[in-house]
């Protein structure tokens, strides 16, 4: 048996293998851990979240560093509770933080933006976003445009 | 017909019944392989001869009856003991059933390297030993696909005494060979008997070849020997069957027709049809 | 009526025969890991031996994704998006299947047919009484080696769609998108999830083939006609089994998403 040719072959074939995976991981994934590393989940109320979802990218400065994992309607106020799951690594984000509901690009997803504010004190798992802003919905959106257009006109 | 002398036995079958189904292979049958000689077991094709090895080494179980190898009831051993049973037995199949992924020197070698903690040199030297006895020393490098039938036997032949086990089982060492092939395989399964200090079965229905090397016999028919003892006692035997066997007579006990309704109703029924 | 009963009956009993061979071979994989030479021999026949034809295979999949997302997307000027279209396209489906549909037809088929001769020519059987288990000499080596290569291949082939031979080639290099947004937009958007995904189907499409493969092989009707309707039974058997796991496991994994 020629099984030190095998072997090499064996080899070859499992290091080529391996390193498909690592390229997979390192070259076609983003790596940075976002939604599989350790994190923390904090609570943010919006009256509307438009086109949100399960696993949609909440951003800080347009960076990933977490997603949306429930979105549930909190049964007094008749607003949608989004619970989002930012990676443990981001533990400084002041608590006076604003979450806004943006769109990437015009007809794009709908992702949560953060936008930190001053406090001195962090969000910690289990706080609540106090300041959030809705989504855009394009119908208010027109139908406020064209209110304006007619109070123009009336003038 | 059942063996009177019983002390000298290596293998002890008493009473054995065995089946596929409703088809009945044994149905009651005898036999004793005695120790140091080489029994023959013949009959026509289909009588079970080669399921009696599959029993003997513990493939199959028997429905009833008993199989003894040197004193222990090969089917009531644990796993384990069995697998150490078998280590004392050779098998040669049909048609070698060489490891057709390993060379002929490999495939000798595989019981040694599977069984054995044996160092590479040593393993060398058994299998060339091995080989060199069934004259095939100088065709270690060959494999299975490119050997003749007859060759393949003999490389099967080396692997089954390559433990050096207590007894070696043939099935039907001879079918398909030419007659020099015949010669050579007839006269290595005596020698390798005596001079290994074996204990032989083989299964086969080439008579004369086979009555001519061996010390005992038995003939079976439909689940139970016919005929047993010397090649003589055998060849005058007067079971009308056994006769019919070994003279290759066409009709007798042993009908021509499969069927033997008769064939005038038969024609009869399909004409109404 | 009766004889409808009776195929029920069959078919039932092959697939509690199969449940207990998985079992066996299982049972066997500890003690055949004890000898590396042997699981190195199957990883090289059915591994090294698929590789061509994966690496070929996945290069013109990714060629023909790379022409038909181009031409989609070209027309919401979204041809940046190339790069991603192909990338979810092949980690999270084409990736395991279609390497999974090769491995079966190549290396699938192969196991079947060198077991079933094994077993039409007394192979198995010498090997019993020879004291040595098939189950842990044969068949188990042979079913580790095929459920540590499949996803090994698959990763091959999904580095060889996307990448410089695959789709890169056709979008990039032929049709002119921007090299730098074909990446940066397949890292923006392929999470880890979609990789481990595909490695989870891999490996489960890994094991059901080796697994069809080698019960069919040891249960061959022991002439060359069992030997061939083993072999093809591993082919549509496997086949089936792929697409059908894989929608069951595409569904389950949207729903932990």
């Amino acid at each position: 048996m020629q099984s030190r040719a095998l072997e090499l072959l064996v080899g070859f074939f499992f290091c080529l293998g391996v390193a498909a995976i690592f390229i997979l991981t390192f070259k076609v994934a983003s790596v940075n851990g976002v939604g599989s590393g350790p994190a923390y989940r904090v609570v943010a109320t919006f009256e509307n979240i438009g086109g949100l979802k399960n696993g949609s990218a909440v951003t800080l400065a347009g960076v990933k560093i977490g997603r949306v994992r429930d979105i549930v309607i909190d049964r007094a106020t008749f607003e949608a509770r989004a619970t989002l799951e930012i990676a443990a690594e981001y533990d400084n984000i002041p608590k006076d933080t604003i979450a806004k509901i943006l769109t990437a690009g015009l007809l794009g997803e709908q992702y949560v933006g953060l936008e930190p504010g001053g406090d001195e004190q962090s969000l910690k798992d289990g706080d609540t976003i106090r300041l959030t802003q809705s989504a855009v919905v394009l119908e208010n959106l027109i139908g406020q445009f064209l209110a304006g257009k007619a109070q123009e006109g009336a003038k | 017909m059942a063996p009177t002398s019983t002390d000298n036995a290596l293998v002890r079958v008493r009473g054995l019944h065995f089946g596929f189904g409703r088809r009945v292979i044994f149905d009651g049958m005898d036999l004793d392989l005695r120790r140091g000689q080489v029994t023959a077991l013949m009959g026509p094709s289909g009588t079970g001869k080669t399921t009696l090895l599959r029993l003997i080494g513990g493939q199959y179980r028997p429905h009833r009856g008993s199989i003894a190898f040197d004193g222990q009831d090969v089917h009531r051993l644990s796993r384990a003991k069995l697998l150490e049973l078998r280590k004392r037995m050779g098998i040669m199949f049909q048609n070698g059933a060489l490891l057709t992924d390993l060379s002929v020197y490999e495939n000798v070698a595989f019981p040694l390297r599977e069984h054995t903690r044996l160092p590479e040199s040593m393993i060398r030297d058994l299998v060339l030993l091995k080989l060199d006895a069934v004259g095939l020393r100088g065709a270690r490098h060959l494999f299975p696909d490119q050997l003749s039938g007859g060759m393949a036997r003999r490389v099967a032949m080396a692997r089954a005494v390559a433990l050096d086990p207590a007894l070696v089982m043939y099935d039907e060492p001879l079918t398909g060979l030419d007659p020099i092939s015949m010669g050579v395989a007839m006269r290595l399964i005596r020698t390798l008997n005596d001079a290994l200090g074996l204990t032989s079965i083989i299964v086969s229905h080439d008579v004369p070849e086979t009555l001519s090397i061996s010390d005992y016999a038995y003939i079976v028919s439909n689940g139970k020997v016919v005929a047993a003892g010397t090649p003589e006692q055998v060849k005058s035997s007067g079971s009308e069957w056994a006769q019919q066997f070994l003279k290759g007579q066409p009709d007798g006990p042993v009908r021509f027709h499969y069927d033997n309704s008769d064939y005038g109703a038969d024609l009869m029924r399909k004409a109404l049809a | 009526m009766k004889k409808a009963i009776d195929i029920l009956a069959e078919f039932l009993r092959g697939v509690g025969q199969a449940q207990y061979f998985l079992a066996a071979t299982l049972a066997a994989t500890p003690r055949a890991l004890a000898k590396p030479h042997l699981i190195a021999q199957q990883i090289y026949s059915v591994g090294v031996l698929s590789m061509v034809i994966t690496v070929i295979s996945g290069m013109f999949i990714g060629m023909v994704l790379g022409l038909q997302g181009y031409r989609t997307l070209v027309g919401f000027g979204a041809e940046e998006s190339l790069g991603v279209f192909v990338a979810l396209v092949v980690v999270r489906e084409l990736g395991p299947v279609v390497t999974a549909l090769l491995f079966a037809g190549r290396a699938g088929s192969a196991l079947t047919a060198e077991i079933g001769l094994m077993r039409a020519t007394d192979q198995l059987s010498a090997m019993e009484m020879m004291a040595v288990d098939p189950m842990q000499r044969v068949v188990a080596p042979r079913f580790f080696a095929g459920f540590v290569a499949m996803p090994l291949l698959a990763a091959i082939f999904c580095v060889m769609a996307i990448g410089i031979a695959g789709g890169y080639a056709i979008g990039v290099e032929l049709l002119g998108v921007d090299a730098g947004s074909y990446w940066s937009q397949i890292r923006a958007q392929v999470e880890m999830d979609d990789i481990w995904n595909g490695v989870v189907k891999s490996l489960v499409f890994g094991a059901v083939v080796s697994w069809i493969a080698v019960f069919q092989g040891y249960h061959a009707a022991p002439n060359s006609e069992g030997v061939s309707r083993a072999t093809r039974n591993t082919v549509v058997m496997s086949s089936l089994a792929i697409l059908a796991l894989d929608f069951v496991l595409t569904a389950f994994m949207f729903k932990i998403d």
